[in-house]
């Protein structure tokens, strides 16, 4: 019983969030373009089943899935675990962590798979290209971008190197990327570095990026806790990019080898 | 409903793997894990229907609609309008201001007391809310005069390295993650698919390489906002 009435909390504060945004859009809709929806009646349906399935999306993640994957990332980073002594002063070798990289990793990845925005995306991204991007190459793309982004973010935690260091570099090889990269995927490519953090991803890396930063020492939760998100916003890009670098490089290998069996 | 289960599989086998294997501890509460599971499942379901239902064909026919009616003015004032309301009211975005608030307070920026970490958390996500409507603006702007991608979003690139070199340091770490937080689930598929119809309903743009782009700018005018937050408050 407790479960349905947290539900219908859920429900409530869903439906306060929307709220703004349909004011928004209807608002425009009826004072400025002053037309009738076409098709109200089913974008209404539409708009009732995104309310009901993000109340129940987040519902379940709050019973369920947080909760564990919280304690998780606290016991993957207790210091009994990571071995770190009492009184100790400085964090050790970065290697002695390396089941907390595996962790970032693994949780970067699989919570980007399960990002609700990340799928809309990747659903308009297949429609308009006319299928020429799959929905899953884009959306394990952008996975393994977020793996890596918050795996080296844990890294720069551990070893305390200054955040701008690593954002400036990654900035100058998107810069790089860019220029070399197919023009078609730039605007995605940039995009999918907004969308993968956000309901799923954000809670469990900042109680990664918490655990790590209390736990160390020698580091400030206050200070070195922020910065897994900015990664993990980061490094899509470039593996999107890289994405359709590769398969391009594919595509014109196949062509010029098919070139190269003609003229045999 | 069988992709949604798809979708979440990963999750499920991390948790698994490393309660069991890594931490070799027991799942606590199993009933509790298997019902919020389902609901995730229901509720992803849902979601991608009502996307394909509601999201997707109102953000298109809206970009239609003002396409056709040819005023830029009242376009650029709905952009900002969608920018600013969607954020200002972010969970997400709210729960970043409150730590930045402590942050600031425990760094000595502003007076520890509940009163003034109130206002700059307020502050804070003002000009966050603020800098998203610029950014949505920008964006729709670009679209229609077929500005290309990377020169606006390299010219923001220089923009956070400019001020990071000059923020206090406190600040840094905050702003680089609220250019994350500011993009809702139901934020992104209007703004991607208001973008979409907008390049496809203007002749000469492609949605692909003109489409795709607001969320970048979203996610990137809030640091350099937030940095400078930072620095005015100083």
């Amino acid at each position: 019983m407790t479960r349905l009435t947290d539900l219908f909390w859920t429900l409530l504060a869903t439906v306060r969030d929307v709220l703004p945004i349909a004011v928004i859009l209807f608002g425009f809709q009826l004072l400025v373009l002053r037309k009738k929806i076409i098709n109200l009646h089913q974008i209404l349906t539409g708009f009732v089943f995104v309310l009901l399935g993000l109340a129940f999306f987040l519902e379940g993640l709050e019973q369920a899935l947080f909760p564990l994957g919280k304690l998780m990332a606290q016991q993957l980073t207790a210091p009994e675990f990571l071995g770190i002594k009492d009184g100790a002063t400085d964090a050790g070798s970065w290697t002695q962590y390396l089941w907390v990289y595996l962790f970032a990793f693994a949780i970067g990845f699989s919570t980007t798979i399960a990002e609700p925005s990340l799928i809309a995306v990747a659903i308009k991204a297949n429609q308009v290209s006319a299928g020429a991007i799959g929905t899953w190459g884009l959306r394990i793309s952008v996975a393994i971008g977020v793996a890596v982004g918050i795996s080296l973010g844990s890294y720069r935690i551990v070893t305390g190197t200054p955040l701008h260091y690593y954002i400036i570099t990654g900035y100058i090889l998107v810069i790089i990327q860019t220029i070399y990269c197919p023009k078609s995927i730039i605007a995605l490519a940039y995009d999918s570095g907004g969308v993968t953090t956000s309901t799923v991803t954000v809670p469990l890396v900042a109680a990664l990026g918490l655990g790590l930063s209390t736990n160390i020492p020698g580091r400030n939760p206050l200070l070195d806790g922020f910065g897994l998100i900015a990664f993990a916003s980061l490094f899509p890009i470039m593996s999107v990019m890289g994405y359709a670098q590769l398969s391009e490089w594919v595509a014109n290998r196949a062509r010029s080898k098919q070139r190269g069996d003609g003229r045999d | 409903m069988i992709e949604s289960i798809r979708d979440l599989a990963p999750i499920i086998a991390v948790i698994a793997f490393f309660q069991l294997l890594v931490l070799q501890q027991p799942i606590p509460d199993l009933g509790g894990l298997l019902v919020g599971t389902l609901f995730v499942v229901i509720g992803l379901t849902l979601f991608v229907h009502g996307l394909r239902l509601g999201l997707f064909p109102i953000g298109e026919s809206m970009a239609h609609d003002f396409a056709h009616k040819g005023s830029l003015l009242w376009l650029l004032l709905f952009a900002f309008a969608l920018g600013f309301g969607t954020t200002v009211a972010e969970p997400a975005l709210i729960a970043v201001a409150a730590e930045a608030a402590q942050v600031a307070a425990v760094g000595g920026m502003i007076e520890n007391s509940e009163a003034s970490m109130t206002s700059y958390a307020d502050g804070l996500r003002m000009t966050v809310a603020l800098s998203v409507g610029i950014a949505i603006t920008v964006g729709v702007l670009r679209i229609i005069k077929g500005w290309p991608v990377q020169y606006l979003i390299i010219g923001g690139y220089m923009g956070v390295v400019i001020m990071t070199a000059v923020a206090p340091k406190e600040i840094i770490g905050i702003a680089y993650d609220s250019g994350g937080v500011t993009t809702s689930t139901i934020t992104v598929p209007l703004v991607t698919a208001l973008g979409v119809g907008l390049a496809s309903s203007i002749r000469g743009r492609n949605p692909m390489t003109d489409g795709f782009g607001l969320i970048a700018f979203a996610s990137l005018t809030p640091m350099i906002f937030g940095m400078g937050y930072g620095m005015v408050i100083q």
